[in-house]
């Protein structure tokens, strides 16, 4: 069963793949391939000190879309477990934003989802960042290239 | 029939609520809540929707009950 949380709160991912591993327990040996995407706040961004992150989102809608991107990912590449994890609220710089991890028989698939995943996340998911910086504030208005 | 009307983000601060109720006469289309929020103008191409929490265009069409909602480019990852 993929799992799919929204966090409040700073979370570690590494710990939070440890205690997935463990709850999937017996399945272990079925995988031949995990494939793990972090990603975390730089302190930087369009060429300014960044101290800060306010991360935004539409409570219902950014569940929906979460999931319904893990079922995308699972109607297309043949695979067996699913952790996608999404940080809400203030986030302060190294801080992990979002965790990814595929688990499948194969190599190529569990990257290929991982791709797929974080890519329609941010073209999709209803998340917003506004950054606190030196002089003030201001809105993330696009995406960096990948 | 009554559409609740919600702001996400930077919009939320332009347009200065969170978000209104608002009763039509007739059947409607986002397109044309919009406009009837700002004055007559045009939904912008960078200006995305929803209705009932999945993605819509300014053509579809809104019930009694429905939320719609109005958000900026989305910036999650």
């Amino acid at each position: 069963m993929p799992v799919i949380a929204l966090k409040d709160h700073p979370f570690d991912p590494y710990q939070e793949l440890t205690a997935f591993r463990t709850v999937q327990g017996g399945k272990a040996a079925k995988y031949g391939a995990q494939s793990i995407f972090i990603g975390t706040m730089r302190d930087f961004n369009e060429g300014e000190t960044v101290e800060r992150l306010w991360l935004e989102h539409y409570p219902g809608m950014t569940e929906r879309e979460l999931a319904r991107i893990v079922e995308q990912a699972f109607a297309r590449w043949a695979m067996d477990e699913a952790l996608v994890m999404h940080r809400v609220g203030e986030i302060k710089p190294a801080d992990a934003i979002v965790l990814i991890a595929f688990w499948s028989a194969h190599r190529g698939a569990a990257l290929d989802a991982t791709r797929f995943v974080i890519e329609e996340l941010k073209h999709r998911a209803p998340f917003w960042k506004k950054e606190t910086l030196g002089r003030g504030t201001r809105w993330v208005e696009r995406n960096t290239p990948a | 029939m009554s559409i609740r009307i919600r702001y996400f983000a930077s919009l939320r601060e332009t347009m200065g609520r969170v978000e209104e109720q608002i009763v039509f006469e007739a059947i409607t289309t986002v397109g044309e809540i919009w406009k009837t929020v700002n004055e007559g103008r045009p939904l912008p191409d960078n200006i995305l929707c929803a209705v009932n929490m999945e993605y819509a265009s300014a053509s579809t069409s809104v019930r009694d009950g429905d939320e719609v909602a109005f958000f900026p480019p989305v910036t999650g990852g």
